[in-house]
């Protein structure tokens, strides 16, 4: 037991070790926080499904550098994420602006939920209706009442 | 239902994920204060105005641009204004490449930070840019310039500019 959690200790640690490509200081936790968030939420141009805090390629690394500057330099979240849209568009935002161009990677969930929704209320309205109908007509149950009702007897 | 997934997965296919669309297309070239390759001439933004021409964003680093630097001399060679910008390369690697393969370029923006890139929306070697006489961005093609992407989108849009083959 001892052995397997040492293992599995090692392989997290040397997998943390590579993750880690350059470190920033910051006196203040909420700017460490800030860099964290958005490194996360800003994409690689080159590497594309990384974000900037992963990815090693060297526009990755300018990036982060280019982020660390301009936070310590006082920059706001909105003014960083500007100035990177400005350079790269939007493709950079892991988690895009709504705009007429993004509108529909927003409201597609919105929309296929409702469609979801209304074709589950469809199917469950037709069915209801399909077993309250046995698709006997009258006649047809007044003899099936009667041929129970001699089975009984 | 199932074909219209299969017509719209179809043409996810055909679409290169790879292409960016420039944020800079149509925006005015980023001011800069660099030197030339090799000198301590410094250039700026104005060195590249005044007639339509392509800027070449290279590196001795860089396999592609090994690949691309013979058509480019060709592009030259037809009297096409071509920029160089040296992208995060050391001078000597970036003079010594030049002195062996021969230099297309009319001038070399020696940008070794990357700082120049940045601000242009660079993301890897080799990309190329058009630009007008005004110094506004037109277009940029990222990745090899050979005679389909010269033939097919940049002479066609050099000529809609105003350049002419000499």
């Amino acid at each position: 037991m001892l052995r397997w959690s040492a293992l599995v200790v090692f392989v997290l640690w040397v997998q943390a070790a590579q993750a880690v490509i350059e470190t920033y200081e910051f006196s203040d936790p909420a700017m460490r926080e800030r860099y964290r968030v958005l490194s996360n939420e800003l994409r690689c141009p080159k590497c594309q499904n990384q974000n900037i805090a992963d990815s090693n390629a060297p526009i990755a690394q300018d990036l982060r550098a280019q982020l660390n500057e301009q936070l310590q330099s006082g920059k706001s979240n909105e003014e960083i994420v500007d100035y990177m849209v400005q350079r790269y568009g939007e493709f950079v935002l892991y988690r895009p602006r709504f705009s007429p161009t993004t509108a529909v990677l927003w409201l597609s969930p919105v929309l296929l939920l409702a469609l979801a929704g209304l074709t589950l209320w469809s199917t469950v309205r037709r069915s209801r209706r399909a077993a309250g109908n046995s698709g006997l007509q009258d006649v047809e149950r007044e003899r099936l009442a009667k041929l129970l009702q001699e089975r009984e007897s | 239902m199932f074909v219209a997934l299969g017509l719209l997965l179809g043409r996810g296919l055909q679409l290169d994920p790879q292409a960016l669309p420039s944020a800079m297309v149509d925006q005015a070239f980023p001011q800069f204060s660099l030197t030339a390759l090799g000198t301590d001439e410094s250039l700026s933004r104005e060195a590249l105005l005044g007639a339509p021409a392509l800027l070449n964003v290279w590196a001795s680093w860089c396999p592609s641009c090994r690949v691309e630097h013979p058509y480019l001399q060709r592009i030259a060679d037809l009297g096409v204004p071509l920029f160089g910008l040296n992208y995060k390369d050391r001078g000597e690697d970036a003079l010594a490449w030049l002195g062996q393969l021969g230099n297309p370029y009319r001038l070399n923006i020696a940008d070794v930070d990357g700082t120049l890139g940045l601000d242009l929306g660079v993301y890897g070697a080799p990309e190329t840019y058009v630009l007008d006489a005004q110094g506004v961005i037109r277009y940029r093609h990222v990745g090899v310039v050979n005679e389909q992407v010269w033939t097919q989108t940049l002479q066609p849009l050099l000529l809609q500019l105003g350049w002419r083959e000499n």
